[in-house]
Order: C-alpha cells, then sequence, then structure tokens
C-alpha cells in the first residue's frame, strides 16, 4: 500500500518536474531522502518511522525556507550493501539535500562514509549503537543510545534489591554496546555479572539460553533484542517458568515495544524497562503525538522509532529554516544545538557530539483501560550518551 | 541437564514434523523442493490468522493448516510441480526457490512483516517439575504436547508406508514409474496425495512451530537449512532416518547453545559435517533403493 501511495507520489513529483522549467524545479525542492527497512524483519521500524515522518509533514506543511519538501522514501530490507547503493543513487542522482533514516547499526555506518565525501547530513533516526556519530562529522542523531538507556537500568537495579544480573543480548553492534555499559555500571554499583549471553541475531529458539539463565538463578535476566524480536524473549521467559524462579525480566525500552506490547499478553505485566519514549509519557505534546498518529494509521500505536522519526523530521525542518533551504555544511550547522520539546520529553542535540541528550525514564509495564503501557516512574534527566564520555 | 535433553527432543521432534515432508519429496519423489519451508510457514499463518481473527481454538486450528497446506499443495503440485519432475535438478532448485521469494513477498503484502504472536490455550502454557539439583526435569507442556504430537505421527506415518497399499503404490511407483504404471497404479494421483500430505505435514509444522521457532515471512529461508540438514543427515529412504537425525540435531543444538553459548551456532553445522565424512549418503541408507 505504502508503496503504491509512493509510486503515485513519484508520479506526481515527475509530472510537477516536467510541469515546471527543470532548473527552477531544481532550486524550490528541498529533498529529503529517506532509506529505511520497508521489508523483512525490521519492517515495523520502517513503518513507524515514515508514518512518522508523514504525519510530520501533514502536520507542519510540506514548505520550509520557501522551498518545496520531498520526501523520498526507499526500502533498504536491513541490508548495509543496499543501504549504501540507494544512499548512493539518492545522493548521485537526486541530489538529496539530507539523509535519514537507517534501522540498524551497520546500515547507518555504510552510508556515513557518502556523508562524508558528499557533504550530506544524515540524520539516524533509529539505529543506536553510540560509535555511529563518530563515523562521520555529517552524522545528526535523533533516536537514543543504547549506553543511554543501560547505564540508567545499572544504575536503578542494585538500588532496587537487584544484585545479580545475567545478560541476554542480541549479537551485534548495539547489542554489545548494552551489555557493556549495562555490566561495567552495574559491577560500579557493587552488582554482579555472573554470565553474559549473546544469542546470534536470528536465533530461531532461545530456550537453551534462558534454561542457562534459569540454573544461575540470578536477581534478574537484562535483556537486549533489537525492535520487534522482544515479543518471542518475554513469551519464552514466561513459558519457562522464570518468573515463578523469583527471575525478575528488565531490558532497554526495546523488550517492551510500544508496537507490540499489546499481544504480549498479561505476562509482561511488572516488566522494569528503561527508554527515552514510552507512548504513555505523559505530556500534551506526546498526547497529541499519540492521538493524531493513531488517526492517521489505523489505530497503530507509536513506538521509540516513531519517536525518532518524528523528532528527526524536526531538526531537518528547522535546520533547513535556518539555513534558508541550503543544504550541506549550513544545514549541519542549523542541525546542533537544537533545544525542543519532543513527544519524548525534552531533547537537545549536542553540538559537539551531534548525538542527542535527553531523559531516560523508568518504566513498568501496567494496565491502563484494558490496554498494556508502559507507565514512567522515574526520570533520569539529560543522560548524555556515555559511550562518549571517555 | 534433563531439561536441556527435553528441550532438545522437544526442538528435535518439531524439526522432524517441520523435514520429513521434504524427506518424502526428495527421497521417494526425487523431487527437490526448497519452497518446502513456504509451506510450513503458509500453515503457521493459516493458524495464527484463524486465531487472531476469528478466535477459534489453537487445537482445531491445526488441521485447519494441515488441510490448508496440503490443499496448496495439491494444487501446486498438479499445476507447477508435475511438468519439472523430469527436469534436471538445477531447473527444480531453481524453481522452488523463486517459489519462495514469491511466497515471502506475498505475505509480506497481504499481512505484514511483523513477527507474529500466538496466543496458547491455558492448559498449554504451564510448566511441570520432577525432581531437583542437577537431575531436575522441567516440562513446558507446550513441548510434551510437541512430542506427543510428533510420536503418534511417526507411527502413522511408518505404518502407511509399510503397511497399507498406498504405502507400497508409492514405493512401487518410486523405483520404476513405468513399469508401476504398467501395473494399473495411477502414478500421477500416488504423487498428488504424496505431495499434499508432505505438504500438510509442513503446514501442521508450521503451526505447532509459530510459538517455539516465530514466524514471520522470511520463515522459509531461514529454517531451509534446517531442514535440508535433515534430510541429508537422516537420508531420505525412511521415517525413521530423518527422525533420528531431527532428535540429534535438535538435542546438539539446544545442549551446544547451553553449555557453550559462544559457539551454539556452530554445533550444527560441524555435527553435519562430521557425520556427511563419516556417511556420505546419511545415516541411514536403504541398500539397494534410488
Amino acid at each position: 500500500m505504502k508503496r503504491r501511495q509512493f509510486s503515485t507520489a513519484a508520479v506526481a513529483a515527475a509530472a510537477a518536474a516536467i510541469a515546471a522549467p527543470a532548473a527552477l524545479a531544481q532550486d524550490n525542492v528541498f529533498k529529503i531522502g529517506l532509506i529505511l527497512p520497508m521489508t523483512g524483519q525490521q519492517a515495523t521500524t520502517g513503518r513507524q518511522i515514515e508514518a512518522a515522518a508523514r504525519l510530520y509533514m501533514a502536520q507542519h506543511g510540506d514548505t520550509v525556507a520557501g522551498k518545496k519538501v520531498q520526501l523520498i522514501v526507499k526500502d533498504d530490507t536491513s541490508l548495509p550493501d543496499v543501504t549504501r547503493r540507494i544512499a548512493q543513487e539518492l545522493v548521485v542522482n537526486d541530489k538529496v539535500n539530507v539523509l535519514a533514516g537507517f534501522g540498524i547499526t551497520p546500515s547507518a555506518l555504510a552510508v556515513a562514509p557518502i556523508a562524508t565525501q558528499s557533504k550530506t547530513p544524515m540524520v539516524v533516526m533509529a539505529a543506536a549503537t553510540s560509535s555511529i556519530t563518530l563515523a562521520s562529522p555529517y552524522v545528526v542523531r535523533t533516536s537514543f543510545t543504547l549506553p543511554q538507556a543501560s547505564v540508567a537500568l545499572a544504575d536503578w537495579a542494585p538500588k532496587n534489591g537487584i544484585k545479580t544480573v545475567v545478560t541476554l543480548v542480541s549479537d551485534y553492534g548495539p547489542g554489545l554496546d548494552a551489555e557493556k555499559f549495562f555490566k561495567d555500571r552495574l559491577l560500579f554499583n557493587g552488582g554482579q555479572v555472573p554470565e553474559t549471553l549473546r544469542v546470534p541475531m536470528r536465533s530461531p529458539d532461545f530456550a537453551p539460553f534462558l534454561q542457562k539463565v534459569r540454573d544461575i538463578k540470578p536477581d534478574a535476566l537484562f535483556v537486549f533484542v533489537p525492535s520487534g524480536a522482544g515479543a518471542a524473549v518475554m513469551k519464552q521467559f514466561l513459558e519457562r517458568g522464570m518468573d515463578k524462579a523469583g527471575i525478575k525480566l528488565i531490558g532497554t525500552g526495546d523488550v517492551t515495544d510500544d508496537d507490540q506490547l499489546n499481544d504480549m499478553g498479561d505476562g509482561a505485566l511488572g516488566v522494569v524497562t528503561s527508554h527515552h519514549y514510552s507512548a504513555f509519557h505523559p505530556s500534551a505534546a506526546n498526547k497529541k503525538f499519540v492521538a493524531e498518529f493513531s488517526k492517521a494509521n489505523k489505530g497503530l500505536r507509536p513506538n521509540f522509532m516513531a519517536a525518532g522519526g518524528y523528532d528527526g523530521m524536526r531538526v531537518i525542518y528547522e535546520a533547513a529554516k535556518a539555513s534558508k533551504g541550503q543544504g550541506g555544511d549550513a544545514l549541519l550547522a542549523g542541525m546542533k544545538g537544537q533545544i525542543f520539546e519532543s513527544p519524548r520529553g525534552p531533547m537537545f542535540i549536542d553540538a559537539q557530539t551531534r548525538d542527542v541528550v535527553h531523559n531516560i525514564y523508568l518504566r513498568k509495564v501496567e494496565k491502563k483501560d484494558g490496554q498494556l503501557w508502559n507507565v514512567e516512574f522515574d526520570v533520569i534527566k539529560d543522560v548524555k550518551d556515555p559511550g562518549k564520555a571517555r | 541437564m534433563l531439561t536441556i535433553l527435553f528441550d532438545g527432543i522437544a526442538y528435535g521432534m518439531l524439526l522432524f514434523i517441520l523435514a520429513v515432508g521434504l524427506s518424502v519429496t526428495m527421497g521417494l519423489m526425487n523431487f527437490i523442493n526448497l519452497a518446502h519451508g513456504a509451506f510450513a510457514m503458509v500453515g503457521g499463518y493459516i493458524t495464527v490468522l484463524l486465531m487472531q481473527r476469528l478466535g477459534l481454538p489453537f487445537l482445531l486450528c491445526l488441521p485447519a493448516a494441515f488441510l490448508g497446506a496440503a490443499l496448496i499443495g495439491a494444487l501446486l503440485e498438479r499445476t507447477l510441480y508435475r511438468p519439472l519432475y523430469h527436469r534436471p535438478h538445477l531447473d527444480q532448485v531453481l524453481f522452488s526457490i523463486g517459489l519462495v521469494f514469491m511466497a515471502i513477498a506475498s505475505v509480506d503484502y497481504f499481512i505484514g512483516s511483523t513477527q507474529q504472536i500466538l496466543q496458547l490455550p491455558d492448559w498449554l502454557k504451564g510448566r511441570t517439575e520432577l525432581g531437583s539439583g542437577a537431575w531436575q526435569l522441567g516440562m513446558g507442556h507446550y513441548r510434551l504436547f510437541i512430542i506427543a504430537v510428533c510420536l503418534a505421527l511417526t507411527v502413522v506415518l511408518q505404518f502407511i508406508l509399510s503397511r497399507t497399499r498406498f504405502g507400497s503404490r508409492l514405493r512401487a511407483s518410486v523405483d520404476d514409474q513405468r513399469v508401476a504404471a504398467g501395473l494399473g497404479i495411477n502414478v500421477n494421483q500416488v504423487f498428488l496425495s504424496t505431495f499434499a500430505v508432505g505438504s500438510g505435514l509442513a503446514g501442521l509444522g508450521g503451526a505447532l512451530g509459530a510459538e517455539v521457532l516465530g514466524l514471520d515471512p522470511n520463515f522459509p529461508l531461514k529454517f531451509m537449512v534446517y531442514f535440508l540438514i535433515v534430510v541429508a543427515v537422516g537420508g531420505t529412504s525412511s521415517i525413521s532416518g530423518p527422525l533420528l537425525a531431527a532428535l540429534l540435531l535438535g538435542i546438539a543444538d539446544v545442549a551446544g547453545k547451553y553449555y557453550i553459548p559462544k559457539l551454539g551456532a556452530f554445533i550444527v553445522y560441524t555435527l553435519m559435517i562430521v557425520i556427511l565424512v563419516w556417511r556420505p549418503q546419511g545415516l541411514f541408507v536403504r541398500q539397494g533403493g534410488k
């Protein structure tokens, strides 16, 4: 459906380009190349971000600094080589002013050199490995970083009777980040990590890993899996009776992804996670965002990916206003240092690291009005990425 | 430790249900059908959709998954597969892998590419524990259910193949189609029903596996390797071969991931290489068969 919408949009745009004198069209269009995984395992990420980007455009108009904004959405199927090829095409053929999206870390890293060479700012709306912003001076991030979320949880856990924790992470960039920063901080806080488990990204069955955790009997199991895979871990955790064995499940917010939370069933109740965004965040800005997002998308609940996409569009729009529609370094300068109220709460693009600074919330899954939500109960204000502190 | 063994057996049994259809088409009909996993996926989606959209009970969905996948299998056998029986294996591989990609794309388009979540009935959710300490045996009820279904299926299949008239017709058709046809056996019909049953079993496996293995449009590709390993290691000429191979793989996989988590994913492949070097024809080979 989306592809069809996209192709009609493309046809319309092409028709407009033919009708208007070519040079004029080039001058008056501000192009955003949005590269997302629209198919494959990470497709929920793409769907959420595209919907959020379109919502932002619907709310704020499609002209900025006197130019018409054109959103070009491309599917990279989460394969980094495809992402790189698409980015190259967008920069060379379509002459986009800014690249955006990037569902997983390897995709973002694959594009970073292109951003550097072509001086095209790239706004990372999803991928969350700490090191991405170091890969190119043109990377700006509006999602979050795994160290931010995991360090917050490692601070919270020992104060709440959780001393020994086994970590279970997906075996790729963000997972390793989560494992390292959670473990270091927990050890620093006097906790113990008897075992660190890494599961292959395409692991069909978590059973053996969970059984291992059960036999070690820690106070809690810390989990990071990519957005979309959390439900499987959650179910097998319950099926194995681990909650009854006295093991708590904690994790970054990816595990209780808002997009899937309702399908996980009541077993998810009471799971504590740390994250920067919950669809239940009690602010006027977020209530408006959630209401309009689900209205425009058949009741779909926005998750943290949508928040990253929405804020990413905000950063691009405001930067384009500041640069008067210019691309390149002027646009990048406009992105740095933006402070604004996002649906997630206050956020800030650090001018030095070009990374996001925002509040990390501790949330517990609760039932409100017959639906499951991540309800925030504590907050750590203005968390910078601990991965850059070294 | 017993728990690991138990989980391994359950996982192996699941692999067996998923792969046994493939071993029938590949071993008996001599057709390389890489699209086998697609039928499993169809079964899985039938179950998930019937439960989510229509609220049917889980036990009713299982036969529906079997029948649905079998029906699609029969349809495709009649229209697409039959002309390819006498083509070289490369053609068959290309054709069936194409079918896999089409299945993935259409599921993606019509249903969406998110992981589907299955809500089991409560009586399957529980867990029974016996003993204590190192010899503690914890059995998830669902895994017990899988093992029971699978054992029953094995007995039935073995009986059909070796004791019934249909079984002997099938074996005759496979050994020599022309002579079998000359003796009045309707070879086409035998192949059609065999293929349909094989696909149906895959569908049943997909339905049972949706809970344990997860279900998304990439299912056929993700598990193709596992099916092929089961068939290659087990040999393609009997029911017991793939069964033992699947059990071995399931236990090795689960135990490997438990005891050496860092190497977990490699154990299965190492085992496969060792076995195939040792017995290139698979663990169990029927004497004199094709």
